[in-house]
């Protein structure tokens, strides 16, 4: 029982690191702004989620009610995230419409 | 066995974060940077809830949350401001 919890949480680590890398490595790679937004915007936000319920995982194996709330307020913060991060991104991507960025094609010329 | 896998995943989210400073630093165009700080706060986030599991203390979920809060209005104001030129309509 001890090592599956451990195997667990190991687990749903290892993915939100996976996801947190791979939005890294999106954002450098990505050829313009718009497109950049999709590894920031997502991937980020399923990488806390993971993360965090790893580590709720191993933290409610030695239960107590102090463990309980803190798992609560680490769901909460992952709760926030999960409104704020698209909300961002909405808003990131209004003031660059508006200021007449043109989305990037193949066609585009490199300057 | 989660005393070795804490500061792996310390190390990783390191390099996570030094990827996004790079755009952050070299962004070709304003909006490339907000975006940058706007996954370097949900990393940073990341890390304050880590930290808090690693050394057994509460304080960091305090951290990680106003972090959280913060780093969104920052977000949208910075992305207001430059829609009309201020913030307030």
């Amino acid at each position: 029982m001890h090592i599956l919890i451990n195997i667990a949480a190991i687990f749903f680590l290892a993915m939100g690191l996976i996801f947190f890398l791979g939005g890294a490595v999106g954002i450098i790679r990505m050829p313009d702004f718009y497109s950049r937004l999709h590894p920031a915007g997502k991937l980020d936000t399923l990488g806390i989620f993971a993360m965090v319920l790893g580590l709720v995982i191993y933290n409610l194996h030695h239960f107590s009610i102090e463990v309980l709330l803190l798992s609560i307020k680490m769901f909460l913060i992952v709760f926030f995230v999960f409104l704020a991060s698209p909300t961002a991104t909405h808003s990131i991507v209004d003031a660059g419409m508006r200021a007449g960025l043109r989305p990037w094609t193949r066609k585009t010329k490199k300057e | 066995m989660l005393s070795i896998a804490i500061p792996v995943a310390f190390a990783l989210l390191t390099a996570a974060q030094l990827l996004n400073l790079y755009r952050l630093l070299k962004g070709p165009s304003l909006l490339d940077r907000i975006l940058a700080l706007d996954t370097m706060y949900i990393d940073a986030i990341a890390m304050f809830i880590l930290m808090g599991v690693y050394f057994h203390s509460a304080v960091y979920f305090e951290a990680a949350l106003i972090i959280s809060v913060m780093g969104f209005i920052g977000t949208v104001a910075t992305s207001k401001f430059l829609m009309r030129g201020d913030i307030l309509e």
